[in-house]
């Protein structure tokens, strides 16, 4: 076992420095980096100093290591627009981002999972079918539009909840998160459950396949002839089968929530990570763009590291299989 | 039905006769009605955005036929010049029906157009990772896999951030998107292919690698292929819609659907929900219809479902 | 004067109702299991024997329902029985065996697990206790150091030892009757003359009735009491072991004995009973065997009924190879 994960680790470590150097080449190689990391309207005093400190004139390979020097120092530059230092920027507005995510997937973890088994159990019945249509409308929907429409909905319409922007926030647990007061949830509820609108088609019809297969399968016609209550069979014996092609899936789709945020943190005004790599690709604030291109990119990997342990943890054939290997 | 004679002069009663298997496809797709209402409207919104320039009341970007007058108007105004705004009109004046019209054409443009640009290459590389095997097969999906682990959006985003904008650089990050799935399906179909008969067949024939492979190995992988290629394409329409609006997607100059709706963003509040709403409408008419397509198609070509 | 049979089958007919049309998988099948007695049930694939299987345990599945017929389990109907009845005979009172352990066990959970569930879906016992009974149960089929075994997952297990767990958990509850649809067929020669062996013999003693279905005549030679030869959704012979192996009646019968490779002489191409057996959506007017017999004729034309052939055997055929009418 800890072969495996120590295997995973030196690999996720060298799809690390692969990333950084493909941001580096694309940062520092195509687009002109002077640019980058000085502001437009820079004088020629300020353009040499700049060009010295961050050592440009020197070969390229220098410059990397320079860069990833820094980069493991966490110093990313600062920002433009708000000059601060780019990371701290990002590493501020994080636990916004993270908040949407979460509860984007417990929303979807927590309605998808009932939906998809019922229309899996009962493919012909006109709820499950009812069912699938929803997730048809959930996965083609375009996320922002389902937000502008649930503002207009909900927010000018109706008037039941606030159109934009994060509630107050409490402590729990030494976290500051706006989910801890019912003013934080009132504003979350719209942008996360636009978020999770996707992810819940997604888990919807993944349960669903995987109870139609498993259904038809002789192990559960094996344990219904033990005697076995269809509770038990469906509960136990299914679940657990179908519990690991989604429980990766939706560790996976957990980095691609953190990324789609960006479009429902734009909609809803939500000031998280997400809205403030827009902004800045419209700003032109560079310095920003490549420190959340690293962070996020190193978020992905990690996500998927512990995505990876945790599949062999849960399904005994790979975990026993590596432990021969 | 008619018993046959053998060899041996017993009589034998054939078996039931097999479709022909085309026949057989089109009869289980028209099992889902859904579907079939899908697959008629997309061909509609086709048609239609590609006579745009014909069927529409107004050119939208005809800068003359435009009067700011006319602007904001909502659904069945008549205008000055007599025509009746049947979506209403935006801020500029322009009617929306025209403006929904030319935005499909380039919102199923592009999104068609780079779904074939990656069907190509990722075809491509598949077949090559699968026929060839090996190390090369190994570095392909390596690059595959560590692609697909990174969800579209990001790596969308960080491509446009370092290329800039324009239309030819959306469809450059729209190919990126896409080709490691298609990339990673036609090897997974060829791996299987590969290892038939029909293959060591035409092996010991001698026959050359690329006839093997496009005569051959291709024509096998199309079914799963075209299953991904519906959903994909449905959604880079998505994406690029998602990128307009965000502002970083194509130019004003091609204002897809995505554009229209950010225009319409800031009327939503005071209650000119339709220079949104239609346009958002048109696109999720769109993606729906395609998907219904692609759904009925995967499980018309599902093996495993069939028992 | 002796007790009544464990198993009655009166006239049972498994229907299914598919798009192509209805296929009739068992049509009036009949026959009887005593205690203690080992039943073989004989035919090709498509011939409706695992179908019948499943009709007596109550697990046949839409589109399939059974049509007619009775099922006499002790004295009781169980055609028509609400599914919470069955489900308490299933398991604990009537078990079967599949054929192919890898995909019957659950590859995620532990044998144990499986095990123990199987005794406490019918009896109200701690875990402890049902415990102990797997491990007597895994004891009696054989399975060495029962205690580590129980812990371990089915792919662990080779084939022979799997199946012998799914034996274990069939015999768990001491059910009245065993269904078992070939769960040998999978296996090597060696082992599958084992678990023959092992099987017979916990029969006999426990008194267990035994339905052992398969298309190896060979393991019905050795295995069992009686023997009935399905064909098309019918029997078409039954009887005695000895009689219907030695003697067949049935023309079908006779053809699958000379098929058999040990009968051969050296030299002599192996005997084929030309063409196949017709699909059961399109069966031929008559005997359903009348296309491949060799001494069909017009009477055939008219459905054969089961008529006796001998003491205590019965034969579907208007020219049967023995027996009365000869």
């Amino acid at each position: 076992m800890t072969v495996f994960i120590i295997r995973r680790v030196m690999q996720s470590i060298l799809v690390l420095f692969v990333m950084s150097l493909l941001v580096f080449v694309g940062v520092y190689a195509i687009g002109n980096p002077v640019e980058i990391f000085v502001a437009a309207d820079a004088d020629q005093a300020e353009r040499a100093r700049v060009i010295a400190a961050l050592g440009l004139d020197k070969p390229l390979w220098e410059q990397y290591l320079l860069f990833i020097r820094n980069a493991v120092l966490g110093d990313l530059g600062k920002s433009f627009v708000f000059n601060q230092p780019a990371l701290g920027l990002i590493l501020q507005r994080m636990p916004a981002t993270l908040e949407l995510a979460v509860a984007a997937m417990v929303i979807a973890l927590a309605l998808g999972i009932p939906l998809g088994m019922y229309a899996g159990f009962r493919p012909q019945s006109r709820v499950a079918k009812a069912i699938m249509a929803g997730s048809i409308l959930g996965f083609s929907l375009p996320t922002f539009w389902v937000g502008l429409m649930l503002i207009m909905v909900f927010a000018v319409e109706l008037g039941w909840l606030p159109s934009t922007g994060r509630g107050a926030t409490a402590e729990v647990f030494g976290i500051e998160t706006s989910l801890a007061t019912w003013d934080g949830l009132s504003h979350v509820l719209l942008p996360a459950l636009n978020l999770a609108l996707f992810k819940l088609s997604l888990v919807i019809r993944l349960t669903r396949a995987g109870m139609r297969e498993n259904m038809l399968m002789d192990y559960v016609k094996f344990a219904r002839a033990k005697g076995l209550t269809m509770r038990r069979v469906v509960f136990v014996h299914v679940l657990k089968n179908i519990m690991i092609p989604i429980v990766t899936v939706v560790g996976l789709e957990l980095g691609s929530v953190i990324a789609f945020a960006v479009v429902t943190e734009t909609v809803f005004a939500w000031p998280g990570m997400g809205k403030l790599i827009i902004d800045s690709i419209n700003n032109l604030d560079r310095p920003v763009i490549v420190a959340y291109m690293l962070i996020t990119v190193t978020m992905f990997i990690v996500i998927n590291l512990v995505v990876d342990v945790l599949y062999s943890v849960l399904d005994p054939r790979v975990r026993l299989a590596d432990m021969k290997g | 039905m008619a018993t046959v004679i053998d060899r041996d002069g017993i009589e034998t009663v054939p078996t039931a006769t097999t479709e022909a298997p085309l026949r057989r496809f089109v009869a289980e797709f028209a099992e889902s009605r859904l579907a079939v209402g899908g697959l008629a409207v997309l061909a509609m919104i086709i048609v239609a955005a590609l006579a745009a320039p014909l069927i529409s009341p107004q050119d939208p970007y005809d800068l003359n036929q435009l009067d700011i007058l006319d602007g904001r108007l909502p659904p069945g105004t008549e205008s000055a010049t007599g025509f009746t705004f049947w979506l209403g009109s935006d801020d500029q004046g322009r009617d929306m029906l025209s403006a929904i019209l030319y935005g499909l054409r380039i919102s199923l443009g592009v999104g068609v157009m780079s779904a074939v640009i990656a069907v190509v290459i990722g075809t491509a590389t598949g077949l090559a990772a699968a026929y060839f095997g090996g190390r090369i097969d190994t570095l392909i999906m390596r690059i595959v896999d560590i692609q697909l682990s990174f969800p579209a959006i990001l790596v969308a985003l960080i491509l446009l951030a370092v290329l800039g904008q324009g239309t030819g650089k959306i469809i450059v990050a729209l190919v990126t998107v896409q080709w490691a799935y298609y990339a990673r399906t036609v090897r997974g179909t060829a791996l299987v292919e590969r290892r038939k008969e029909y293959v060591e067949a035409a092996r010991c024939l001698a026959l050359g690698h690329a006839r093997i492979l496009f005569r051959h190995l291709l024509p096998n992988c199309l079914p799963p292929l075209i299953v991904v290629a519906t959903v994909q394409v449905a959604h880079a329409i998505a994406l690029e819609a998602t990128l307009s609006f965000l502002g970083i997607g194509l130019p004003i100059t091609e204002p897809s659907l995505g554009l229209l709706i950010a225009n319409g963003y800031e009327y939503m509040m005071s209650g000119k929900y339709w220079i949104s709403f239609f346009p958002g409408v048109a696109l999720l008419i769109t993606i729906v219809s395609i998907n219904l397509v692609g759904d009925q198609l995967r499980d018309v070509l599902n093996p495993r479902l069939r028992k | 004067m002796s007790t009544a049979p464990t198993l009655v089958v009166e006239d049972l007919k498994t229907w299914f109702y598919t798009k192509a049309g209805v296929v009739k998988a068992v049509d009036g099948v009949s026959f009887r299991v005593e205690a203690g007695k080992i039943l073989g049930l004989v035919g090709e694939s498509g011939s409706g024997k695992t179908v019948t299987g499943f009709s007596i345990i109550g697990l046949v599945d839409p589109p399939g329902r059974i049509e007619g017929g009775r099922i006499l389990f002790k004295g009781r109907d169980l055609v028509g029985l609400p599914e919470d009845e069955l489900r308490k005979l299933r398991g604990s009172r009537i078990a079967m065996i599949f054929q192919d352990p890898m995909m019957t066990l659950n590859p995620v959970l532990r044998i144990e697990t499986q095990m123990v569930e199987a005794v406490r879906a019918h009896a109200d016992v701690s875990e402890a206790e049902a415990r102990q009974r797997a491990r007597d149960a895994l004891g009696q089929v054989g399975i060495p150091s029962p205690e580590e075994r129980l812990k371990a997952y089915p792919h662990q297990f080779s084939g022979g030892m799997r199946q012998r767990v799914a034996i274990a958990i069939a015999l768990i509850n001491k059910p009245d009757l065993i269904i078992a649809d070939e769960p040998t067929t999978a296996l090597d020669v060696t082992i599958q003359a084992q678990i023959l062996f092992e099987v017979q013999k916990l029969c006999r003693q426990t008194g267990t009735a035994l339905i052992w279905i398969t298309h190896d005549l060979s393991v019905v030679a050795s295995l069992a009491d009686e023997v009935c030869v399905m064909y098309a959704g019918k029997i078409v012979e039954q009887g005695s072991v000895d009689d219907v192996l030695d003697r067949p009646a049935h023309p079908y019968t006779h053809g699958l004995m000379c098929s058999v490779p040990s009968s051969n002489r050296r030299g002599t191409p192996l005997h084929q009973i030309p063409g196949v057996m017709p699909s059961l959506l399109d069966l031929p007017s008559g005997c359903s065997f009348r296309p491949r017999c060799p001494r069909a004729d017009e009477a055939c034309l008219e459905p054969p009924p089961m008529a006796p052939v001998g003491p205590g055997r019965l034969a579907r055929c208007f020219h049967p190879l023995y027996g009365e009418g000869i």
